[in-house]
């Protein structure tokens, strides 16, 4: 195993604020990282840095070895690092297929050619595909604004694959969404992490989720590092019950 | 299908209409419906940049003068209109371009502020650069273009001239927002951070829309000079701009026969509220207003309302039955 990423001493302040405080990690390709932490503690500031929502204070992120600190989201989407939002984020004007052909059509060909091209950018068949497994199919031409909460947050990581990623960044996937589409949502995952070789890093505050699902957890608090490890360590670790997880 | 093919006989119609009915209109209104026609170009212009793209932008009227300005100085001294055509869609992108750069910076109202200042700026071009534009006193005797060797100097065949040219426009912009590019432009308006995370080049398409919008301006400028067939610099002032982004809003901003609509109302409903003589323009503001409050998202606005809200009801109709059946069944 090989790190896709590395993480290496990021700090990010807003004024006064440290928000995220010299944070080191890596994510080894296939494996599916959890992270978890109280509110407030820096999780997605962490990820807005990663991916270069936001320009780091301090530190480096490495793809595959890479620098590639202060490049702009489109530009790392471009080199197969993917994300969803903590809040839903789908195009509610847009059809449900509509949605996942516009996820994936960058990742066609050139400016040329997607102006010259088929409309669909030849992704219709990738797009159907996608909404299969996500068991959207009877969905496919509505409106993505016309979904319940639960559908709309399963189109929602549907789109983060569709450019084919290596890493994907989840901030809070299963927020909001019921028991069995939570299940659903899991295995979905748990496939594409599997069939697909994808490395995920999943921001959750749905414990059992993060530690069915997950191959390592990493814990935040204040900005840092707390602890890191594979579940059962981590559910054990007494810093880890005081800060986040309660007795 | 049903709601296809009355689209497509709808539009039969139209079209139809469009080339018949004004064969016996006099010189008066040939000029008013090919003013409809110029003016639908350079609103579906501004409906790219700010309907599909979400960009906000008062110089399209000066993207119009500088198309019209085009023409004139290049035909007068004896040059081709498409010779004129290529000058003024190369020259409307290149400064559109440059007119999208402060909208990576800048949206909204600051961006309406500082597209405002550039069409300020282009009508005291227009007005003081003598050696340019011979300032108020304009370019007069701007000819006719001969079209595959016909000549379009009598009002009808110049009316078919500009409908032609609407009619390959339509096509094009048709193409663009159907295309990858189209469904961009609207992911910028919708929601630009989350288009960026999925590798939508934001900045790209920022400055795009704003280039070709701008070039669809200098298209109708173009067409706008052998019109009048006279160009000083008072049509260009900024009142043109605002007409051009009421055309859009009344018509439908971000709807793709928003701008057909919206300029049929600014041009022809002055037309036909003359009979009322003085008080045409307090009844047209006062059914803009009442428009604007009915509907925020203009004409088509109305309309797209009521499919969604058949559809919603044949939807809920057919569930209805489905739950009955199911519970019908032992």
């Amino acid at each position: 195993m090989s790190a896709v990423l590395e993480v290496s001493n990021i700090s990010k302040r807003f004024g006064g604020i440290t928000a995220v405080n010299g944070v080191s990690f890596d994510v080894q390709e296939g494996e599916i990282l959890g992270l978890i932490g109280p509110n407030g503690c820096g999780k997605s500031t962490l990820f807005n840095c990663i991916l270069g929502q936001l320009t780091p204070s301090d530190g480096e992120v490495k793809l595959d070895g890479k620098t590639v600190t202060g490049l702009r989201p489109s530009e790392l989407n471009k080199l197969g690092v993917s994300r969803t939002f903590q809040l839903l984020q789908v195009f509610p004007k847009l059809s449900v297929r509509e949605n996942l052909i516009l996820a994936g059509q960058e990742h066609q060909g050139n400016m040329l050619t997607r102006l010259v091209g088929p409309s669909d950018a030849g992704l219709t068949d990738a797009a159907n595909q996608m909404i299969g497994f996500f068991k959207l199919d009877h969905l496919a031409d509505e409106p993505a604004g016309g979904l319940s909460y639960g559908q709309q947050k399963l189109l929602d990581a549907a789109m983060a694959f569709m450019g084919g990623p290596r890493l994907v960044l989840l901030d809070e996937p299963a927020g909001g969404v019921n028991l069995t589409m939570l299940a659903d949502l899991k295995d979905r995952l748990r496939a594409i992490n599997q069939e697909k070789r994808a490395t995920f890093v999943v921001i959750e505050h749905n414990m059992e989720f993060v530690m069915s699902l997950c191959t390592r957890v990493m814990v935040m608090a204040e900005g840092k590092v707390l602890a890191m490890g594979r579940p059962d360590e981590v559910r054990a670790n007494p810093a880890v019950i005081e800060a986040y997880l309660g007795h | 299908m049903n709601s296809k093919l009355l689209k497509f006989g709808f539009g039969v119609v139209a079209i139809a209409a469009l080339i018949i009915v004004p064969m016996n209109f006099n010189r008066y209104g040939l000029f008013i419906l090919s003013q409809w026609a110029v003016m639908t170009i350079a609103a579906m212009g501004l409906n790219l940049t700010l309907g599909y793209a979400g960009q906000v932008s008062l110089a399209q009227g000066a993207f119009v003068g500088i198309g019209a300005y085009t023409a004139a100085i290049m035909t007068s001294s004896g040059l081709p209109l498409i010779a004129a055509l290529g000058v003024a869609i190369v020259l409307c992108f290149a400064v559109g371009w440059i007119l999208g750069y402060p909208a990576l910076r800048v949206q909204h109202h600051y961006l309406a502020f500082v597209t405002l200042a550039f069409s300020t700026l282009a009508f005291l071009v227009f007005r003081n650069e003598e050696w340019l534009t011979k300032g108020i006193y304009g370019i007069s005797n701007i000819p006719r273009p001969e079209v595959f060797g016909y000549p379009t100097r009598r009002p009808l065949p110049f009316y078919y001239f500009c409908l032609g040219s609407l009619g390959l426009v339509s096509l094009a912009v048709w193409w663009l927002i159907r295309s990858p590019w189209g469904r961009a432009f609207v992911a910028l308006r919708e929601n630009p951070i989350r288009a960026l995370s999925l590798g939508i080049d934001t900045r790209h398409y920022t400055l795009m829309a704003f280039a070709i919008g701008s070039a669809l301006g200098g298209v109708a400028g173009v067409l706008y000079a052998p019109l009048t067939q006279y160009v000083d610099p008072v049509p260009f002032h900024l009142s043109l701009s605002l007409d051009l982004l009421m055309m859009v809003i009344v018509g439908g901003s971000g709807f793709f026969f928003g701008p057909f609509l919206g300029a049929m109302i600014a041009v022809l409903l002055p037309e036909w509220l003359r009979f009322t003589q003085g008080y045409y323009l307090m009844i047209y503001a006062v059914a803009v207003i009442g428009l604007l409050i009915y509907s925020p998202s203009g004409i088509l606005g109305i309309l797209d309302r009521f499919i969604a809200e058949r559809r919603t009801k044949a939807a809920s109709a057919k569930r209805a039955t489905a739950t009955a059946k199911l519970e019908a069944t032992p």
